[in-house]
């Protein structure tokens, strides 16, 4: 029988399956690397490059580059970390992510990895973006302004709930999430408590009415334990217990 | 839009649809359609369009909205686009453009009250030659004068049709300076397709990859592999794509081959056909160069007619292949290849998501594609007229034959230089007659800044790459202008779909802006090089890393540049201006300084 392929990460060596990915072959041996565009079950996006690892001495985003037998991948970094940190300020000035005032705060993935690569500020001057939020529908409301193009709910409305919900429009600075209605309103789509693509947003950008601040502060997801350990797996898993089925 | 358009417009989008067969590939083209009859893409076409072709509302939004040359609202009878790269505002550009704003009543980017004209900035449209320059509806009008702004301004006022406008204006020079292989020698259509029907295809290759000749987008692929690795790919159809979406600023290279060789263009892609075995190509034509439509689709029909293309070339019962012309619509992107396939798909033209198939396993509609530039398609056709011995000694040990420089700024003779690969910065600035001059852009924003010290480096694969942007300023220019101008330009062409390039683009435009100002500290250069560092380091295409090269150079290589600017030589970050926020407060307050100080 063959050797069970492996790669190294930081040092540690972790086995691979044939067409898994570097984030999933650390995933299985429990190794956290910080990500946010990306979810076990969804095809890799890429975009929000968290997951910048160096392979063999280059970088490459760990979601989407395939584990092959030998890669040395450095993860865990001072200067991954310190890469990281930046990517996670251009995502906090990019957007309105006041945390005292989001519902989101404490559960929020972008808080928890900001958290995690030791962000005190976010440095950078803000770019106040301005964009009407959304409150037409019955059960979700939707704020853009803190949308970080991750694009989790587009592909799990369109991948998994058939149902093509979002998608994004403009270019650049101007990128935005839309609603994929004639009038652009959540109202008009068939978008539904349940849907996957209802609890998979990693900030607070897609929200449930009427279910804010309902944990007290010290009991919230991150509160209990850092991004590192609890994952983002677990959020969606109690996200989907709370807020699936219910009806 | 007008209310007879609205209710017209189901039937108009049928038409639309129907002109390309219903097929969403072709969304791009049914966009130029709809701008071009309505000035703008409004949601009601989107719909319509998303009905008919049974794409999502938001899919064909994306891609409507992500084409800087679609507009939401509607423009001017007369949309005019001055082209904003730094050679023209050193050639009066800012002054020529508030006049005709003025002059007009018209606001930047609005239409003015009676729907007549609208006036906006363009990232350059390839025309630094003959500068400053702006596209009136999609018509380049150069060398642009007080004079020649006024009579513009004269016509419009009097509503005098684009046709009726003085033919003079719409002239684009090819301002050859110096020619050798590629252009000096006469070219007769058919004539390297007739060496290959007697060679054979497999020699033909072999000649193409003895030649060396590399692709001249910028990364120098091997062409011959290329070729030969598409070739050996699977597939149900192959592709040939000419990449003619010339976007890098100072560029005018593929226009000139475009303008005045269309034929050695068409030719090298023919050849590419034969050899990969492909039925259909395209030139995915940048928006800017739209005026040329015609007359290529002209040369495309004489090349029908001469035997040259469509079935049976020169009569092969095996070979038939044709050429169909795609526009962009204002995007830089797209001059990458992955974007550029996204937008041939009628997508929107993101960089592909890595780790790539590459287009020559899987391109367009996944299928196997080779994409080269204008000028190499040019000169494959040409390595087959003058033998690949004659071109391979032209040139360096790694950069084979020539290369087409197009010259820009301060000199006395702008245009097109074609020299054999290794030709100095140093000999370049000669030919085209520069003086007193401080640095040259080499290959554009994305390329290299090289300042005096490095002017007997050679343009080459080995030292420095070119894309054949030469871009010079001599010392009365101020290079902070240059990287503001840099920087406000990659803002606009980043695609959007990675964290480092989409923000990061901006934080270093804010920054540039800050420093330009006066109000600058030590801590915003110490934050531009982590900014650009974090951008090299992360972003998912080459866009992203190239994009703070002119940052990294400058900071480097003409730092008084920055420092004669600085507010504080401390870390400290004044992020506004104290004195000017209390002046404001002094005014409302009817206080003079003196008053204040007094009380």
């Amino acid at each position: 029988m063959s050797q069970p392929s492996t790669i190294t990460i930081d040092g540690q060596t972790v086995p691979f399956q044939e067409g898994q990915t570097i984030m999933e072959a650390a995933l299985a041996a429990n190794i956290y690397i910080p990500h946010l565009c990306y979810q076990r079950d969804l095809t890799p996006d890429g975009s929000c490059r968290l997951c910048t690892v160096t392979v063999n001495g280059r970088n490459t985003s760990a979601c989407n580059t395939k584990a092959m037998a030998g890669q040395q991948v450095l993860n865990n970094t001072q200067e991954l970390q310190d890469i990281r940190q930046t990517l996670t300020r251009m995502l906090f000035v990019e957007g309105d992510h006041i945390c005292p005032g989001c519902t989101k705060t404490g559960n929020c993935q972008l808080q928890a990895v900001a958290y995690y690569v030791g962000m005190l500020s976010s440095h950078y001057h803000h770019f106040y973006s301005y964009r009407k939020i959304d409150a037409s529908h019955p059960d979700y409301f939707i704020d853009f302004n803190r949308c970080i193009l991750c694009e989790l709910c587009v592909r799990a409305s369109r991948d998994v709930d058939h149902k093509n919900v979002f998608g994004l429009s403009g270019r650049g600075r101007k990128t935005h999430l839309v609603i994929n209605s004639p009038s652009g309103e959540l109202a008009d789509t068939d978008f539904a408590v349940g849907d996957k693509a209802a609890f998979i947003c990693p900030v607070g950008a897609i929200l449930r009415k009427r279910t804010r601040y309902t944990t007290p502060i010290g009991e919230r997801l991150y509160d209990l334990q850092p991004i590192n350990v609890v994952g983002d797996a677990q959020q969606i898993h109690a996200g989907a217990k709370r807020h699936g089925n219910q009806n | 839009m007008s209310t007879s358009n609205l209710t017209t417009l189901p039937s108009f989008i049928q038409d639309v649809v129907q002109a390309y067969q219903g097929r969403p590939s072709y969304l791009l083209q049914m966009l130029w359609r709809v701008q071009e009859r309505l000035t703008c893409i409004p949601a009601a076409a989107i719909d319509s369009l998303a009905k008919q072709l049974n794409l999502s509302h938001a899919q064909v939004e994306g891609v409507a909205r992500f084409y800087s040359f679609f507009h939401e609202t509607p423009r001017g009878q007369y949309d005019i686009l001055w082209s904003d790269n730094i050679i023209e505002h050193h050639q009066g550009k800012s002054e020529l453009m508030t006049t005709m704003m003025q002059k007009l009543g018209v606001q930047l980017g609005k239409p003015r009250a009676d729907g007549r004209v609208t006036i906006d900035n363009t990232a350059c449209i390839g025309m630094s030659d003959q500068g400053s320059a702006l596209l009136v509806n999609g018509f380049p009008i150069t060398r642009l004068s007080k004079t020649k702004v006024n009579k513009i301004v004269e016509l419009i006022e009097a509503q005098v049709p684009l046709a009726d406008w003085p033919t003079d204006f719409f002239q684009v020079r090819n301002n050859i300076q110096r020619k050798h292989l590629l252009l000096g020698e006469d070219f007769e259509s058919g004539a390297a397709l007739k060496v290959m029907q007697v060679k054979g295809a497999e020699a033909t290759l072999a000649d193409i990859d003895k030649s060396g000749l590399r692709g001249c987008g910028g990364a120098g692929f091997k062409t011959g592999l290329k070729w030969k690795l598409c070739r050996d790919a699977p597939g149900k159809e192959h592709y040939v794509i000419c990449n003619a979406d010339e976007g890098e600023p100072g560029t005018f290279k593929d226009r000139v081959l475009l303008q005045a060789y269309p034929d050695v263009v068409f030719e090298g892609m023919t050849l590419c056909a034969k050899i990969i075995g492909a039925r259909k190509g395209f030139v995915y034509l940048r928006g800017e160069y739209r005026y040329l439509l015609s007359a290529l689709e002209t040369t495309l029909q004489k090349r029908r007619s001469q035997g040259l293309l469509g079935d049976h070339i020169l009569g092969d019962p095996n070979f038939s292949f044709d050429i169909e012309i795609h526009l962009g619509a204002g995007a830089y992107i797209c001059g990458a290849e992955m974007a550029l396939i996204e937008s041939l798909e009628g997508k929107r033209g993101t960089a592909w998501k890595r780790p790539p198939p590459f287009p020559v396993t899987q391109g367009y509609l996944n299928q196997p594609t080779v994409v080269n530039n204008v000028e190499t398609f040019a000169l494959a056709a040409k390595v087959l007229l003058q033998g690949a011995e004659q071109f391979a000694q032209l040139g360096t040990a790694q950069s084979k034959g020539t290369k087409l420089i197009s010259v820009s700024g301060d000199c006395d003779r702008p245009g097109i230089y074609e020299f054999p690969f290794g030709v100095t910065v140093r000999e370049v600035l000669l030919a085209c007659g520069a003086n007193q001059t401080q640095a040259v852009q080499n290959a554009g924003p994305a390329g290299r800044c090289v300042s005096e010290a490095e002017f007997d480096r050679r343009l080459c694969f080995e030292d420095l790459n070119t894309t054949g942007s030469f871009m010079i300023f001599d010392r009365t220019r101020d290079m902070l202008d240059v990287v503001q101008n840099f920087a406000r330009f990659f803002v606009h062409e980043s695609c959007g779909f990675c964290t480092p390039c989409r923000v990061g683009t901006s934080i270093i435009e804010n920054l540039v802006e800050k420093i330009h100002h006066g109000n600058g500290t030590q801590g915003d250069l110490k934050d531009l090089s982590h900014i650009s560092y974090v951008m090299k380091a992360t972003s998912n295409c080459g866009l992203g890393m190239t994009a703070t090269n002119h940052i990294e150079d400058t900071l480097q290589k003409f730092p008084q540049t920055y420092e004669k600017r600085l507010k504080w030589s401390l870390g400290l970050s004044p992020s506004f201006d104290l004195e000017g926020s209390l002046e404001e407060a002094r005014k409302l307050a009817a206080m003079s300084n003196q008053v204040a100080e007094a009380a």
